[in-house]
């Protein structure tokens, strides 16, 4: 059976060590498929002017194909060019939540994510999403610093 | 950056007002008084053709038309309202929301921002006005009113969705002179088109009405009534400056910061209300009496029983606006597989707003104490023309409201008038929308043209601002009725298209094949 391996991305520097790390650990598994996930921070919930929403769907798509074209796919041909098996996906919602539901999904055996971007007041009120994902994750938790 | 640049130029209005003030005042009550005669004189035949009166008596025709509407809707679908309250909350919830859509507008973005639309200067000076005229009467027909609106929120929301535009590059737009021009067209019945463009115009009317005079009169009222009396189209320009950066230069930081200040605005409103009614527990039961009292007495207001009844209904229509179709604008921004999913969301909106904020204003008014009542009869004494009940300081519309929540928390009308002035901008942008695309679907989609209409809408901010409350609630309520006169008419024949799709959707629901997602 092949092993998946989800890498969260966020667009920041401890990505590519978090890419270059999943790498290595692949080659060690042998048999292994990566899951390159980017997530759109998202709420529901969040409120919005009604000219906000008529242009949602496109925002939505705009946002997906920027996130492939800058993030994602880069990553997915590197790992490629290396000899792996990888695939892309970009997802909206909570951070934390949304990696851990593809996992669930993709019935990925691990997770692995940079160190937190987030600094400051956000981290301190809410805590980072990689703190939120290590807590609350169905499978074991990489974080490359 | 914007903001920054924004708090600036408040700033300096802000250090300018006092001296216009007093140099200009002499000068600057003419223009007032000349907009306002000119406003009058233009308007008046339109405010008497759609509050003309039944013949033989004083009962206007638009008020009945509107009940009848909600009461059929009511009763063809079934209660609607009630069978399907709950299924609502789970949607709004995001329990049958496939989380594959995640990024789309979801059902509770859909509902939060039609509510910015319209809770707001209806639920505060609107009751005002309908309990100061109706006495507390009017509250009870406001709420029978909300709870039978709900159906014509969900048949108009349902039809908006099913029938909007989707362009190419993925936005939308919908609303009633959509379903009309395109339901009609496939029901095979001619007028669709007609009627399309008569909403359209009505539409337009009551985005400048509304949905941006009475805000910007009442949003001037609040203001003055803090720094002292100044000429109201000093207020109109600062509003109109920040109306138009944001809907024509596109600073969004503003609208965002509004739309997300404005819902904590109203829980703390309803929280006040609350705590309000709960020092005053002891009188709530009175409260009650005197509202279900007056709905059928009077209890000796202007015009009786029928006062406090039509006051009732056309403040909660105003306030809540179902039937008028402006709700279906807003609503048809979701990208949902089932409209009706949409339909059901909506009709929490008369709930919250009217059965709900509405009545928490009504209750405070009454156990404030602000109504006189006079001591030999028990009953409400009027003020000296005669036409609405006479108050402590002679207060009405949002002064009103503002003096019964201040009578038991002292600073709350501070509180409370920001919350005016927030709201009063909330609903602006809202209608700006609304009216915009009832524009284009006149002229036609282009840069061009809407910005046309930004800039007529920004011109009448100043405009409201500068009348008196009189004309331009006349004005306000009679270009939106007008809006529900068209739609209400579309709506009986497509009703029937509502009810499929609700028998469709209910059969799906009972045999499992629609289902929570699990989350």
């Amino acid at each position: 059976m092949t092993t998946k391996l989800v890498i969260g991305l966020d667009g920041h520097g401890s990505g590519d060590r978090a890419v270059e790390y999943a790498s290595g650990l692949a080659k060690l598994i042998g048999d292994c498929e990566l899951l390159i996930v980017y997530v759109v921070e998202w709420s529901p919930y969040s409120f919005q002017t009604p000219e906000e929403n008529a242009e949602r769907h496109k925002r939505r798509e705009e946002e997906i194909t920027k996130a492939h074209e800058r993030v994602v796919d880069p990553a997915v041909e590197k790992l490629v060019q290396d000899g792996h098996k990888a695939r892309g996906i970009v997802r909206h919602g909570d951070v934390a939540n949304t990696l851990n539901d593809v996992c669930v999904e993709e019935n990925a055996q691990q997770i692995v994510v940079g160190r937190s971007s987030e600094g400051g007041f956000t981290k301190r009120l809410f805590g980072s999403s990689t703190v939120n994902l290590v807590l609350h994750a169905s499978v074991p938790v990489t974080v490359i610093g | 950056m914007h903001m920054r640049f924004l708090y600036r130029v408040l700033l300096g209005c802000a250090a300018f007002l006092p001296m216009v003030n007093t140099a200009m005042a002499q000068e600057a009550m003419t223009i007032d008084q000349k907009v306002n005669e000119t406003f009058a004189t233009f308007t008046g035949p339109f405010v008497s053709l759609i509050f003309a009166p039944l013949p033989g008596t004083s009962f206007p025709w638009i008020v009945l038309w509107l009940v009848v509407a909600a009461t059929i809707f009511t009763l063809y679908f079934g209660f609607v309202q009630v069978r399907y309250f709950t299924h609502a909350i789970s949607l709004v919830k995001g329990d049958y929301s496939d989380p594959h859509d995640a990024g789309e507008v979801s059902h509770f973005q859909a509902l939060a921002t039609a509510l910015s639309g319209t809770v707001g200067l209806g639920n505060i000076a609107g009751v005002a006005v309908a309990v100061g005229i109706g006495g507390p009467g009017a509250t009870f027909w406001m709420i029978l009113a909300g709870l039978m609106g709900m159906a014509s929120k969900f048949t108009e929301c349902t039809l908006g969705v099913k029938y909007r535009n989707e362009y190419a590059d993925g936005t939308v737009s919908g609303g009633p002179m959509y379903y009309m021009s395109k339901g009609f067209k496939e029901l095979g019945l001619p007028g669709g088109k007609f009627l399309a463009v008569l909403f359209s115009i009505f539409c337009i009317l009551g985005a400048l009405g509304g949905g941006n005079m009475f805000q910007a009169n009442q949003a001037h009222a609040q203001i003055s009534g803090i720094v002292g009396d100044y000429p109201g189209w000093i207020t109109g320009l600062v509003f109109a400056f920040v109306v138009y950066i944001v809907i024509v230069g596109g600073v969004k930081s503003i609208a965002r910061v509004t739309e997300k200040v404005v819902p904590f605005m109203g829980i703390l409103y309803v929280g006040a209300a609350l705590v309000i009614l709960l020092v005053n527990y002891d009188q709530i039961g009175w409260a009650f009496g005197q509202i279900f009292a007056g709905a059928f007495t009077g209890l000796g207001v202007a015009g009786g029983f029928v006062g406090a009844l039509i006051q009732g209904f056309k403040r909660a229509a105003f306030s809540n606006e179902a039937g008028v179709g402006s709700a279906a604008i807003a609503h048809s921004a979701v990208r949902t597989k089932e409209p009706i999913t949409e339909g059901f969301v909506s009709l929490l909106e008369p709930f919250i707003d009217t059965v709900v904020i509405c009545t928490m204003t009504a209750l405070v008014i009454t156990i404030s104490g602000q109504l006189i009542v006079d001591p030999a009869t028990n009953l409400y004494s009027l003020n000296e023309a005669g036409n609405a009940i006479a108050t402590i300081d002679g207060n009405s519309g949002v002064a009103l409201t503002s003096a019964a929540f201040g009578s038991s928390i002292s600073w709350f009308p501070y509180v409370l008038a920001i919350a005016v002035i927030l709201f009063a901008f909330s609903t602006m942008i809202s209608w700006s929308y609304y009216g915009l695309k009832a524009w284009t679907y006149l002229f036609g989609e282009g840069k061009k043209t809407e910005v046309v209409f930004k800039l007529i809408f920004c011109v009448f901010v100043v405009i409201g601002a500068a009348a008196n409350l009189g004309p331009v609630i006349d004005f306000s309520d009679a270009a939106i009725f007008a809006m529900a006169v068209v739609n209400i008419t579309a709506l009986y024949f497509m009703m029937s298209i509502v009810r499929k799709e609700l028998a469709s959707y209910s059969a799906r629901l009972k045999s499992g094949e629609i289902v929570k997602f699990k989350h």
